[in-house]
């Protein structure tokens, strides 16, 4: 006589010390091992692309701050290049490099804070978080340094840069530079051949290449799975083809990899940083002579970059007048979660918290 | 999956760990000891100056939310004389919109962050409260003009030691009083 | 001839009734147990929270008191003044008594560690025996507490701790056979007399074994999936507020602070030691021993619950009966005066060991076909 079992529906939560930010997932498990996940969104939505139709085009700019807030500079870039699309805008040289400069120490910011909180989903209690916190804390001096802020910046403007850099900053930049790759090698002593590390996270979650490719994933999902795909590289904005860097990518596309990725974009992103530095001009416009009620044309554009979660892109529609008539934001990680269900299953409960905390999750960009 | 390295892995973090015990740590010891805030700080107050403010409410019509209200009267000679300038800072994000559109520069941040209050309607700051004043300084957000007389930030990067900016591993044993270091 | 006994003896000749004579020593030592365990646990707690700050680059508390030695008092008292909030389904008398079963048994074990020449509430012939048969009666505890409070995070809790503690009993108890083979009888003092070069040199596989087997049973790190705060958040506590978690709380730094003394009297010569007086020493090395327990916990991420049942089984388990194997074969073999040899013999089998299997270890587990 066979035994009758029914499946046990666990609700991991909004109010959860692990999903990052207000994530419910409603878990269907068999003893310990998951046979079904359904994810439910929603919590964090603030109707950003509705107020952005009721707003000028600057007064949108800290909206965006808002989206992805662990890594606003680059939001506010994509919104920009955006509207300077639509409007053809030419932003100065100066600025460019300026806005290079930010983009990367915000990638470097952004990994560290998804690589610390990966090991701290693993349970290694705070203490690569605290490491890797202590270069966070400098990052966040240096752009309070320039904008005033430490965590939602409001810094790019549409056709450039709000204001130029103080005298400190450069010296600052380069002395942080120069510190960096020593700490990167602690990290990786502290972490990367660490057994109960390798055991927990290689093998475990894998996204095949092909169903990364079928569902639009992109940023480091993507490359850990094999595909050698970066914007800066295939579809060059700003002027990324001026620098020479390597696009690191990963075989098996499971949490290993995709950790693995994120510590060598970091040091790729050093090397960016050294280049910028060296090839700043020294004087220049910051940014370009746009009105304070700007009308662009009307038409419509897409700006897109690659922000450290993916490809993070504004669509923006103009009727002429000084608001967009829409503005629809596709978030990068909104896409990368619809694997969830098939990375997961198969896997048990402990596996399902690091999955979810090695895609690298934000919730203000998928509720928006 | 094999248990490939014997336990190396392991005893290389550990090592690691061991070190940082004997790195100072990085605590600062708030409220003893405080930080000296950058100069372009978009502090969680405005500073309002009357005497170059003409009410043209540019500020105003920047802000993304809305939260300045401007009521003036005609006076002599067509200029307008403002009787209310109201910031509800409850609403407030600190973007620094209203700030960097005023053309006549009477309008700054602040730089205070400890501007807490214990009733919300409180936070809706009027023109005597705004105006600048001895408690209320403004930041260098925009205005160049007051970089000169803001302290200089304390960085995480320098070291007192090697005679940089101001300080950052601050040693355990040291308590200091009084702000800054 | 322990003190009890000495002052059992002296309480005789003052010709007290026979039944004072027997229950006064008992009460007294009980008392000074339990004063003494109190006071240990606060100072672990402010130990492991100022230690663990500084493995992390931070200050731990030192607001409370110089330094913040009044914080764990001050924790105390915030627990004792909670509401003690119990689940409306839960199983009200199994949700009671749960926290007790799992917190007497700790103290309990405190009747057998020497903590000076002489210094014991009672000397059984069988600690040893005494130590494991107790230590196993926590994990009913547990298992009643996630059953009883109606939530299913603290019920896949309570499974896993099943399934961990029972599994990891096994090395524990073949590694200490080691040492009791070694020392030639089960009883706590005799083995503490009988180490002139500590257990940790003569025999270190069964050190590391009982090492990692114990930080199995505390629920430390790396193995502390039992209250997960990431996955489960708080597991089979979850629902407990008030004293009653008060009593896991104590119960966890008490079960450290035991373990600790039982390695130091079982591997690291209890209270011998050159200058100092014993007590003092005894106080040492069970520091040392919770500061290697603090060092793992700031620096390991935990396994999953098949990973470590497959850790306990296929390699704990077959590693500590070769140990037993091979102590046995040298205690019959080499005469009691040649203990050195044994040392270096045992370090260099002990790596070879070590390094053969894990050649031959796999985890195994992963993902399952649904």
């Amino acid at each position: 006589m066979a035994i009758k079992t029914e499946p046990f529906y666990l609700n991991i939560g909004p109010q959860h010390p692990s999903t990052h930010g207000v994530f419910r997932m409603r878990v269907s498990l068999d003893g310990e091992v998951i046979v079904g996940v359904e994810p439910i969104i929603g919590y964090l939505h603030r109707g950003i692309e509705k107020l952005a139709e009721a707003r000028t085009y600057t007064q949108n700019i800290p909206f965006t701050d808002r989206l992805d807030y662990l890594s606003s500079m680059t939001n506010n870039l994509a919104y920009c290049m955006a509207i300077e699309k639509l409007g053809g805008i030419k932003v100065p040289e100066r600025a460019e490099y300026i806005r290079i400069i930010f983009s990367e120490i915000m990638r470097i910011s952004s990994h560290m804070m998804a690589v610390g909180f990966f090991l701290n989903d693993l349970g290694a209690m705070m203490t690569p978080v605290l490491y890797m916190w202590r270069e966070r804390e400098k990052i966040m001096d240096l752009f309070e340094m320039v904008c005033g802020q430490r965590l939602l910046y409001n810094y790019m403007r549409i056709g450039g840069v709000s204001q130029d850099l103080p005298d400190e900053f450069v010296p600052a930049v380069k002395k942080f530079v120069a510190e960096m790759p020593k700490y990167i090698d602690e990290y990786d002593q502290l972490l990367a051949i660490n057994e109960i590390l390798l055991a927990r996270s290689k093998g475990v979650g894998i996204l095949p290449r092909e169903t990364a490719i079928a569902i639009g994933a992109s940023g480091p999902v993507l490359r850990a799975s094999g595909v050698k795909w970066d914007i800066r590289k295939m579809d060059p904005y700003s002027i990324y083809d001026r620098f020479d860097f390597e696009v690191p990518t990963g075989d098996a596309g499971d949490c290993y990899d995709r950790y693995w990725v994120r510590m060598q974009e970091i040091r790729q992103s050093v090397r960016i940083l050294e280049q910028a530095l060296a090839k700043l001009p020294e004087k220049g416009p910051v940014c370009a002579e746009v009105p304070q009620f700007f009308r662009p044309p009307r038409g419509e554009a897409y700006g897109y970059i690659e922000a450290p979660k993916g490809n993070i892109g504004f669509y923006a529609v103009s009727d002429g007048s000084i608001a967009p008539y829409r503005l629809h934001i596709y978030p990068p990680t909104l896409i990368n979660i619809t694997a969830l269900q098939d990375m997961v299953v198969g896997w048990k409960v402990a596996d399902l918290i690091i999955i979810f905390g090695s895609i690298d999750v934000v919730l203000g960009e998928i509720d928006r | 999956m094999k248990f490939e390295r014997y336990g190396i892995g392991i005893a290389k973090g550990m090592a690691l760990t061991f070190k940082h015990l004997f790195r100072s740590p990085i605590t600062i010891q708030y409220p003893d000891e405080k930080l000296v805030t950058s100069k372009r700080i978009r502090g969680n107050e405005l500073v309002w100056f009357p005497l170059t403010c003409t009410g043209c409410a540019t500020c105003a019509k920047s802000c993304p939310q809305g939260n300045i209200i401007i009521q003036t009267h005609s006076g002599e000679d067509s200029k307008f004389i403002v009787d209310k300038f109201e910031v509800d800072t409850g609403r407030c994000m600190f973007c620094g919109l209203c700030v960097e559109s005023c053309p006549y520069d009477a309008l700054a941040m602040g730089l205070s962050y400890e501007c807490a209050k214990y009733r919300r309607g409180d936070l809706v700051q009027n023109k005597e409260k705004l105006a600048v004043s001895h408690d209320r300084q403004p930041s260098a957000y925009y205005r160049p003009q007051f970089d000169d007389s803001l302290p200089e930030q304390s960085l995480l990067l320098y070291d007192r030691a090697k005679g940089g900016q101001k300080l950052s591993f601050l040693p355990l044993s040291k308590r200091k009083r009084g702000p800054g270091a | 001839m322990t003190l009890l006994d000495q002052f059992q003896l002296v309480l005789k000749t003052l010709n007290w009734p026979d039944w004072a004579v027997y229950l006064t020593p008992a009460i007294v030592g009980i008392l000074i147990i339990i004063i003494f365990v109190l006071t240990i646990i606060i100072v672990f707690i402010w130990w492991e929270r100022r230690l663990l700050g500084r493995f992390q680059i931070r200050t731990g508390p030192n607001r409370c008191g110089p330094e913040g030695v009044l914080q764990p008092i001050a924790t105390a008292i915030k627990i004792l003044l909670k509401e003690d909030i119990v689940p409306d389904k839960a199983d009200k008398l199994i949700h009671f008594i749960a926290p007790i079963i799992v917190f007497v048994p700790i103290l309990m074990l405190f009747a057998v560690i020497p903590v000076s020449e002489g210094a014991i509430l009672v000397d059984l012939n069988v600690g040893v025996i005494y130590v494991i048969a107790i230590s196993s009666i926590s994990v009913i505890g547990i298992f009643m507490a996630a059953w009883a409070s109606n939530n299913k995070y603290s019920l896949i809790s309570g499974l896993r701790a099943i399934a961990q503690m029972v599994s990891y009993e096994l090395p524990v108890v073949l590694s200490i056979v080691g040492v009791a083979v070694v020392a030639g009888s089960f009883s706590m003092l005799k083995i503490v007399e009988a180490q002139g070069i500590p257990y940790i040199l003569l025999q270190p596989l069964a050190f590391i074994i009982f090492f990692l087997g114990c930080l199995a049973e505390m629920n430390r790190s790396p193995f502390d999936l039992l209250e997960a705060d990431s996955e489960i958040v708080a597991g089979y506590h979850i629902e407990y507020s008030g004293m009653k978690f008060a009593m896991f709380y104590l119960g966890e730094y008490g079960v450290a602070l035991a373990y600790a003394g039982i390695i130091t009297t079982l591997f690291l010569g209890g209270w011998q030691g050159p200058l100092l007086p014993p007590v003092l020493w005894f106080i040492i090395k069970v520091m040392l021993v919770f500061s290697l327990i603090i060092w793992m916990r700031a620096t390991l991420p935990r396994l999953r619950v098949d990973q470590l049942m497959s850790f306990a089984w296929k390699f704990l388990l077959p590693m500590a009966v070769i140990n037993l194997f091979l102590v046995a074969i040298e205690v019959l073999v080499l005469p009691a005066t040649l203990q050195w040899v044994m040392v270096i013999l045992n370090f260099g089998l002990a790596a070879a060991l070590i390094l053969l299997w894990s050649r031959l270890f796999t985890l195994g587990g992963g993902r399952v076909e649904v």
